[in-house]
């Protein structure tokens, strides 16, 4: 009898456990809802998203979005430039054409890049990139959204790569062989079948790629500048989502103000991209694996 | 003739791929030495004694990392602490308890949707939960807390993928001798399971080592003259001393900021070696 209501009490605590994620994703919606709900209070929806400046620290303040989201766009564009072809490639080899010594010792170096602080990234950006492109390119700035770009690729092209490498790896051998015995090289295997049969796993790791990248903050907000300009030329300076909060947040905001509201909005903007992103990915994914399942 | 050619052809292109894919591979490679290299050459010379001791300073040779490094030990023993029981309840629950029903796949989706979250976005959660509506500030209880939610998913994924390694006759062995649910589980599926969730913890836990942006939106503070003395002291951890470091103009700074990420890079290299080595281990164990 007593053994049942310990039991009992233990399936109540587990589930409670399980239930803390709920809470989370809650409060996170809640807090960001609360505090955007404060800043359109002030200031209108139409000025946020049609605006064309980004100064609420001015004396002129205006807030328009477009300038943070633009700079993101900018520096995740450079990053998926450099990404994408390089992941692709490299989960193409290590899937299909690498022999698995070679697999053996480039997954784990994969793993590294990977598993490196992305505060290192953004030092490596900031005091070996930028120096070494302003060489190549003298008209480059010190903050320039080209270096944060590029080292954020080299950042997320680990996660293209393995995502990809999964996609393939999971691709059932018939495939394989029945492209073989049809008469078709090696080359005509990959790219004629296996590719298009992975598509869609492949495409899931690119916008989950997207995503990370959008959400990517040390990087920018150290090597790409605060400089909040509607401008697509990597050259200079600009300033992405994320260091715009990082940016408010090491300065002294008073709670409660018009500025500290806007740290909120522009997370809930971030919120919302990803947060489409990563669903698609995952109904692609989940889709995807039912095909071949 | 013509299936000479084609394979001729086929033979060619395939070469031509395979040296675009090492040209690849050596990119990411490179990247990896420079980015390596230039940090030990920057930061090396300045890991003396006095760097592991001291603390912040006006005069960058005189600068050290001990309130940074004190302040990463603590907030990870307390995020272990916060997250841990939870993030292994919660894995516990959805692969041995769950019924598989809609509030449990809505859950499963929720974890997962989670664990895509930016993780500048929690910074933003616990700044007004912790630091504003529970009245922490800035401490590191707050920033504990606020970790403990960004790793949670994380640690419920490889919990649940290291409980079902699990295979599922020690199960079914221990229910037939008439051990409850929960006895089994504690007594037998745990114990198999528990190198796997230790190597899941600790991979982690050096992701959250590694975070400088959920603490810099908290409020974390980047000039902390003293170790942390409680869960309610203010602190400072490596990674934003580093970036603290970094954004000054100065290069002695700089070099100060790139002894301050060799030490977090050997930290993290001793968990990962860790984690590893405990992976190997258990890999050879579980084959029954």
């Amino acid at each position: 009898m007593r053994q049942r209501f310990v039991e009992k009490i233990i399936h109540g605590l587990l589930f409670g456990c399980a239930c803390v994620s709920i809470l989370a994703s809650l409060g996170i919606v809640l807090v960001l809802a609360v505090e955007s709900v404060l800043f359109f209070k002030k200031v209108s929806l139409w000025e946020f998203l049609t605006a064309k400046e980004w100064t609420p620290l001015f004396v002129d303040k205006h807030f328009g979005i477009m300038p943070l989201v633009c700079g993101t766009l900018v520096t995740s564009l450079i990053a998926m430039l450099v990404a994408l072809p390089i992941g692709l490639t490299i989960a193409i080899y290590l899937s299909e054409f690498a022999s698995s010594k070679l697999r053996k010792t480039l997954k784990p170096t994969l793993e590294i890049l990977a598993g490196i602080p992305t505060i290192v990234y953004g030092y490596f950006a900031l005091v070996f990139v930028t120096p070494f492109l302003q060489k190549l390119l003298p008209s480059l700035s010190t903050f320039n959204a080209l270096s944060a770009g590029l080292v954020m690729g080299i950042m997320i092209l680990p996660l293209v790569a393995s995502l990809s490498e999964d996609a393939l790896h999971t691709l059932p051998g018939s495939l394989r062989d029945a492209s073989f015995a049809l008469g078709a090289t090696r080359m005509q295997m990959v790219f004629r079948v296996l590719v298009p049969a992975g598509f869609g796993g492949i495409v899931a790791s690119f916008i989950l790629a997207v995503s990370r990248a959008v959400g990517e903050t040390m990087i920018v907000a150290i090597a790409a500048g605060q400089q909040p300009r509607l401008t697509l030329d990597p050259r200079g300076p600009i300033q992405t989502m994320t260091a715009y909060i990082v940016q408010i947040s090491l300065g002294d905001t008073p709670h409660g103000t018009l500025e500290y509201h806007t740290i909120f909005v522009v997370g809930a903007t971030l919120f919302v991209m990803t947060l489409a992103m990563n669903s698609i990915s995952l109904r692609i994914r989940e889709r995807f694996r039912n095909t071949y399942a | 003739m013509m299936q000479k050619r084609k394979a001729a052809i086929g033979g060619a292109l395939e070469s031509l791929f395979k040296f675009f894919a090492l040209l690849c591979v050596s990119i990411a490679m490179l990247t990896l030495i420079c980015l390596l290299v230039n940090i030990i050459a920057d930061g090396f010379p300045r890991l003396t004694w006095q760097f592991f001791t001291g603390f912040p300073s006006r005069f960058p040779e005189k600068a050290g990392a001990a309130p940074a490094i004190a302040g990463s030990f603590y907030l990870i023993v307390l995020t272990a602490l916060i997250t841990l029981p939870m993030g292994i309840g919660a894995a516990i629950y959805l692969e041995e308890y769950a019924p598989n029903n809609k509030l449990t796949r809505f859950i499963e989706l929720n974890i997962a949707n989670l664990a895509g979250v930016p993780s500048i976005i929690f910074g933003l959660l616990g700044l007004q939960i912790f630091v504003r509506w529970a009245g922490f500030g800035r401490s590191l209880l707050a920033g504990a807390l606020t970790m403990a939610i960004l790793v949670l998913p994380i640690i419920v994924l490889a919990s649940r993928e290291a409980l079902r390694t699990v295979p599922p006759s020690i199960r079914d062995a221990s229910l037939a001798l008439g051990a409850t649910k929960w006895q089994t589980t504690w007594a037998q599926v745990l114990p198999l399971a528990f190198p796997g969730i230790l190597t899941g913890c600790i991979l982690a836990f050096s992701r959250a080592l590694g975070e400088t942006a959920p603490l810099v939106t908290l409020g974390a503070l980047t000039y902390v003259p003293f170790l942390p003395t409680g869960p309610f002291s203010a602190f400072t951890v490596l990674p934003i001393q580093a970036f603290n470091w970094t954004s000054r103009p100065q290069a002695a700074f700089q070099h100060n900021a790139a002894a301050a990420i060799l030490v977090l890079l050997a930290i993290l290299l001793t968990l990962n070696s860790v984690a590893v080595w405990l992976r190997n281990r258990c890999q050879g164990k579980l084959r029954l």
